[in-house]
């Protein structure tokens, strides 16, 4: 089996006194979905945001397509990356957030080229063909020109989606997409995100949708206080949890 | 009478209206025996555009223009230095912004003129500690003008600061986030994302900080600074026609403040892009909409008005 995609050991995290990552070890191989679920603090989300160095790790081994994450080792031992190499493994990932964070002062056409024209240096007109075409492919082919504060929710995360796609990640990061939305916006950016998965696209999704967990996730990983509790298939996790802890979440969730 | 209360006001607003031109237009004074007008207009008609005052204007111009320039300029670099993690960067900014907003412009501006010939006589441009390979005379190089632009451009500089410190914590973080997950590095992040949306809140604030150092270049009077202030000074100090020379000076002041007060709203405006749904409509347009609509219907709520965007 080649190298995986992300490869996390005995990752720890603190703020200020408290330990909030105490020894993730987890692998995600390319092309695979995992989804990680877990009640909130768990850690789900501090350890997607280590994964592309919004976090910096406290211990233990952060490893994305087989480099260290935010760090290069020499001999044994360990060197910060300079920000400019952090930025350009940051546009190998893609991320998304739960609120979106859409820039509100571009259009959503420009929102889109943003990546590719500042970091890539790609020009704006040939960002723009692709941009289009992203926007088309998540269902907003008329909404190039609007302004984020125009759309819906769903149609703001499909743009923060399409924004995400335009850096053409070889990882893509979800933190909660669907839980700043009313329930009848949540299906469209599910289906964007299932047609991602159906590409082949290497996901992470901290996720509430347990439906889309089942359905879509190759893994599914239970976090909880700050550890990982179990991980599997979903039919095992989901349906026939070993853990105690797992059950007693998975029963207020389903 | 439905509302007698704004009959009345209306009534008192006229009365003080009509006194107001009156005393304005058509009042006379006894001033040495000589019946003349009160606010002596033709005097200060015949000011209004001699080649003095229109130098000072130049001046106060030049000075308000390279004060807000220099001083935003300094003021964004001063308030990224004090957002810094560096405690000597954000040290330094504070005790920067400590001191210039701390004294007097005025003092300052003395101090620009005065203070520096008497302390640093010679001008010297080298390497720090060692050789020289470049010296002035102070008196030749720090003119009435240097000194004014330098003294109003540091002022600014530490007022800037905090106004475009507070525009840029006022964005989200997650704008930041977004942006360097993207891979923008922080300047990019700084230029592109942050302070663009941080515009909305600095620019109403920098608005006020233009208008005000127009008027505040006046103050260069004590240093002999040559501005619109000092020319009608000099006039009136030759022929005593002080208060219509007074007149002649506000009168520039408050033509230029209220070019600026226009020119600050439609920079608001452009920088309001996406932060409102719909932009209202400038007066203008307003004038236009009313003068060519036949008014025969009621106009339609504004608040039913057309930014309610559909949601799907």
């Amino acid at each position: 089996m080649a190298e995986p995609m992300v490869r996390a050991t005995q990752v720890r995290k603190c703020f200020g006194r408290v330990e909030v990552l105490r020894g993730i070890d987890l692998s995600v191989d390319t092309g695979e979905v995992l989804c990680l679920i877990g009640p909130s603090g768990s850690g789900k989300s501090t350890f997607l945001r280590c994964i592309n160095h919004l976090e910096k790790i406290d211990g233990g081994e952060l490893a994305v397509d087989g480099e260290l994450v935010g760090y290069r080792s020499s001999g044994s031992k360990l060197f910060e990356l300079r920000d400019r190499e952090v930025c350009r493994k940051r546009a190998e990932i893609g991320m998304v957030f739960q609120s979106f964070n859409l820039f509100p002062h571009m259009s959503v056409l420009d929102n889109v080229i943003s990546g590719p024209v500042r970091v890539k240096k790609v020009s704006a007109a040939v960002a723009r063909e692709r941009a289009r075409g992203l926007l088309d492919r998540v269902g907003l082919a008329d909404k190039v020109e609007n302004y984020p504060n125009q759309l819906s929710g769903g149609q703001q995360q499909r743009a923060a989606i399409a924004r995400a796609l335009a850096m053409e990640p070889k990882l893509m990061l979800f933190d909660e997409p669907t839980s700043a939305l009313d329930p009848e916006l949540v299906g469209d950016v599910l289906d964007v995100m299932r047609g991602l998965a159906d590409d082949g696209m290497t996901m992470i999704v901290v996720t509430h949708e347990m439906g889309f967990a089942r359905e879509v996730g190759d893994t599914v990983v239970f976090m909880d206080g700050g550890v990982v509790v179990e991980s599997g298939p979903p039919e095992t996790v989901l349906s026939a949890p070993r853990h105690e802890r797992t059950r007693v979440f998975l029963s207020k969730v389903l | 009478m439905r509302h007698p209360g704004r009959w009345v006001a209306s009534g008192v607003i006229l009365v003080l209206v009509a006194m107001l031109v009156n005393t304005l237009v058509f009042s006379h004074v006894t001033r040495g025996g000589m019946v003349e007008g009160r606010f002596q207009w033709p005097v200060v008609w015949k000011y209004l555009f001699v080649a003095p005052v229109l130098r000072g204007i130049g001046v106060t111009l030049e000075l308000t223009a390279i004060a807000m320039a220099v001083g935003i300029v300094l003021g964004v670099v001063l308030a990224v230095m004090r957002l810094s993690p560096n405690r000597l960067l954000s040290g330094s900014a504070w005790i920067y912004i400590w001191f210039f907003r701390g004294t007097p412009v005025l003092v300052q501006l003395t101090f620009w003129y005065v203070g520096i010939t008497y302390l640093y006589p010679e001008l010297t441009l080298g390497i720090p500690f060692g050789p020289a390979f470049y010296t002035v005379n102070a008196n030749t190089l720090v003119t009435s003008f240097i000194a004014a632009a330098l003294g109003l451009s540091l002022n600014e500089g530490a007022y800037m600061a905090e106004i475009v410190r507070a525009g840029i914590i006022s964005v989200n973080e997650g704008q930041t986030e977004a942006a360097q997950s993207l891979g923008m590095t922080k300047a990019q992040t700084l230029r592109r994302i942050v302070l663009p949306q941080a515009m909305r809140i600095i620019i109403p604030p920098t608005g006020n900080e233009t208008i005000s150092m127009l008027k505040t270049t006046s103050l260069v009077i004590v240093i002999a600074g040559a501005d619109l202030f000092t020319a009608t000074q000099n006039i009136s100090n030759t022929n005593y026609q002080i208060v219509p020379l007074l007149l002649v000076a506000s009168i520039w002041y408050l033509l230029f403040t209220s070019v600026l007060t226009i020119g600050q709203y439609y920079v608001e405006r452009y920088y309001a892009r996406g932060s409102t749904r719909a932009l209202p409509p400038t007066p203008f347009q307003r004038l236009r909409r009313d003068l060519f609509r036949i008014r025969t219907e009621p106009v339609p709520a504004l608040a039913e008005a057309p930014w309610v965007a559909p949601h799907g």
